[in-house]
């Protein structure tokens, strides 16, 4: 057989794998509502806010929940010292959503 | 069948070391006759094969081909006698590939690949039907007597073997004219006699044969129409 | 078959069988080109999909938790407060939330407790994550000591194990009856952890967050665009270290190939001399180097993204799972719903295959381009 042929065949059977992948992950996601609907039910039902990913330390559990004195968010780019800091990027404080209190002087 | 008229080749033009490989030279070479290129190494030999077989252009001069198979250039470009030195690149591999075969002095083999393999190389551009070309191959393999080798990578050869199936190379597009570069620079008496005798063969099928050599062997067979001998990039003797 | 298309498989046989005569370095650098696909791949499949679930399933999420801040520290929160936003225009739901963390002395684990409003949870008994089954070697209808404030055991019966496919949000969770979270951790009727609010119209979130600040400065609003964004954020390119190293790899990947491709070695160059003498035009030569460079890249690039997408979608990444699980003891089992992304596979395929196809390209050219004489005089 030609090199060519064996060539091109194995490139074939890696395009019909890869698009074989696409349509894997196509039809995962048309039945993704059905297979997320158990952890969707838990999030409604007790106000979930977090992933639980990273359960190493309390205030890298709730990242969206941190204190803001937590190692995390000590200083913007401060890396934290468990593995986690390395892969999630502290949150953005002041948040530009967040209204800014108003100053001492001003309040009643 | 080739004309050369004042034909220059100057290497490195223009910078600090300029050298001139051929110096002026005009001749004719009559075609379907052997034609013997002699004279010491770095009398031009070389340098003037490569100008006639459009693998380099003249610094100055021109060369004109007669009894170009037809149709092979495109309409305009075809003409007879045609004037090479002048046309763009493709069409000088077109002529090239169809026109010329080449032995080179070091074979030129492409290592690590079969027999057949760089026999069939040169038509791989062409889009030549496979099945074709290596019936083809076979052919002249089988003719050479390298039936056995077909699929042996040319490492393993003998110099004069390899020689065999640089000359089925040379073949694999039945050019009409054979450009030899010291061919028996690196066999022994006995092969370089053989290779003689294939030469007359060749010549006795109506090739036209340019060899450059300063083997004895060679100019001096009976088989040589015509003895060029050159020095310092021109022609001493011509006829 | 046409010409043009016989031309392009004979100087492709040429160039598989150029690549087979160096074999093993070929080999070589077409493993770890895959590998280095593999990696960047797997971690564009993982992130991509861990985004996209997180916005999801976040889309449920609370609109805004109000938390309640005490020297800086985040504190519970009085029921006085909580009626008292709950009285702000535009809030349509407030509910009070109560939730803590236990640290597991035996077992080591970081779990979450919280109350649970569901009327089927029994007192005394619990409702606890995969993760917290796993940790602690317990099964439905086993009884697990909580140690509570004073330092005395609480006895719970688990009344269920929360199914598999909910380990990604809840696998350290522990669910219990609200009068249980407040012995547990004695917290006094009329305090909560903090507060979720749903607005009546998502868009008033801010004004309504304005409204709080402005009745108790101590509150700290966090939206839901927050929580999204911090998990936006989440393995973001520049926050990490694994990136880092990552790159270095990649740095010397493409070093390495550079050196490959673009040292034209003494024997290539003799053997381009040795095509162009025997009737190779310059098109030829740089066809073979393309497809010599398209084979090696093409192949690892299909390879690469087809391994990624089996470790990261059929074996959960478990490359990944040392550096997410960190120092964590009690580690979620997730799979993930694959979220591909055509423009990250696009862009994956245009890093990838094309610097390498034109490194070993460009160093040809020249080659290529000089007269075929060369060859002759060699």
């Amino acid at each position: 057989m030609r090199p060519s042929t064996l060539c091109l065949s194995l490139f074939s059977a890696l395009a019909a794998l890869f698009a074989g992948m696409l349509l894997h992950a196509h039809g995962r996601q048309a039945t993704a509502t059905q297979e997320r609907a158990g952890r969707v039910a838990l999030v409604r039902s007790l106000g979930l806010t977090d992933l639980c990913l990273f359960t190493e330390a309390r205030y890298t559990r709730h990242p969206a929940m941190a204190d803001r004195h937590a190692a995390f968010q000590d200083h913007p780019m401060a890396l934290d010292h468990f593995p986690s800091g390395s892969l999630l990027a502290p949150p953005q404080f002041p948040s530009p959503h967040a209204p800014i209190p108003p100053a001492p002087s001003q309040r009643p | 069948m080739i004309e050369l008229a004042q034909v220059v080749k100057t290497y490195s033009a223009g910078l600090a070391n300029p050298y001139t490989a051929v110096a002026g030279v005009t001749l004719d070479i009559p075609g379907g006759q052997l034609t013997v290129l002699k004279g010491p190494s770095g009398s031009g030999k070389t340098t003037l094969l490569s100008l006639i077989g459009c693998m380099a252009r003249p610094t100055s001069g021109r060369i004109h081909l007669r009894g170009l198979p037809p149709g092979l250039l495109p309409q305009g470009a075809d003409a007879d006698p045609l004037e090479i030195t002048s046309l763009p690149e493709r069409f000088l591999t077109t002529i090239r590939r169809r026109t010329f075969g080449f032995i080179f002095q070091q074979f030129n083999l492409v290592r690590g690949i079969s027999v057949l393999e760089n026999v069939m190389l040169p038509t791989y551009p062409t889009g030549e039907d496979r099945e074709t070309v290596e019936a083809r191959a076979v052919t002249r393999l089988e003719a050479l007597g390298m039936a056995r080798h077909l699929k042996a990578p040319v490492d393993r050869l003998s110099g004069g073997e390899a020689q065999r199936v640089a000359i089925a190379r040379a073949l694999i597009n039945d050019p009409p004219v054979i450009i030899a570069d010291e061919p028996t620079a690196h066999l022994d008496s006995r092969l370089s006699a053989e290779f003689m005798e294939l030469m007359g063969q060749f010549k006795g099928a109506g090739r036209t044969l340019l060899i450059a050599s300063h083997d004895p062997i060679v100019h001096d067979s009976p088989l040589a129409d015509l003895v060029i001998v050159m020095r310092d990039g021109q022609v001493v003797t011509a006829p | 078959m046409r010409p043009s298309l016989q031309r392009h498989r004979s100087v492709l046989d040429f160039a598989l069988s150029s690549l087979l005569r160096r074999k093993g370095r070929n080999l070589a650098l077409t493993a770890v080109y895959t590998l280095v696909v593999f990696v960047l791949a797997s971690l564009v499949f993982f992130v991509q999909a861990l985004k996209h679930e997180a916005g999801e399933l976040l889309e449920h999420a609370p609109d805004m938790v109000v938390q309640r801040m005490v020297a800086g520290r985040h504190d519970p929160m009085p029921a006085s407060q909580v009626d008292a936003i709950r009285e702000i225009r535009g809030v349509e739901e407030a509910e009070a939330r109560l939730w803590g963390y236990y640290y597991d002395p035996v077992y080591g684990g970081n779990l979450t407790v919280m109350a649970s409003p569901d009327p089927t949870l029994l007192p005394g008994s619990a409702r606890i994550g995969r993760g917290v089954a796993r940790n602690m070697r317990v099964a439905e209808g086993d009884m697990v000591p909580l140690r509570g404030y004073d330092g005395l055991p609480l006895l719970f019966t688990i009344q269920q194990v929360l199914a598999e496919e909910s380990e990604l949000v809840a696998s350290d969770l522990v669910l219990l009856t609200p009068a249980d979270v407040r012995t547990l951790f004695h917290l006094p009727e009329g305090l909560a952890t903090d507060l979720a609010v749903k607005a009546g119209n998502p868009r008033e979130l801010a004004t309504i967050a304005a409204k709080i600040v402005e009745k108790f400065p101590d509150a700290r609003p966090i939206l839901k665009a927050e929580m999204l964004r911090t998990y936006e954020a989440a393995f973001d390119w520049r926050g990490g270290l694994m990136v880092v190293v990552l790159s270095s790899a990649i740095l010397s990947f493409i070093i390495f190939a550079w050196d490959k491709a673009t040292g034209l070695s003494a024997e290539e160059r003799k053997e381009i001399g040795i095509l162009k003498s025997i009737g190779w035009e310059s098109g030829d030569v740089l066809l073979l180097k393309f497809w010599e460079g398209a084979v090696v890249s093409l192949a690892a690039f299909l390879g690469g993204v087809l391994l990624a997408y089996g470790h990261v979608f059929f074996f959960s990444a478990t490359l990944f799972e040392h550096a997410l699980k960190g120092w964590s003891v009690l580690f979620p089992r997730f799979r993930l719903i694959p979220a591909l992304d055509a423009y990250q596979l696009t862009v994956l395929f245009f890093l990838t295959v094309l610097p390498y196809t034109a490194a070993t390209l460009v160093p040809c050219w020249r080659a290529a381009m000089a007269d075929p004489d060369s060859a002759m005089r060699s």
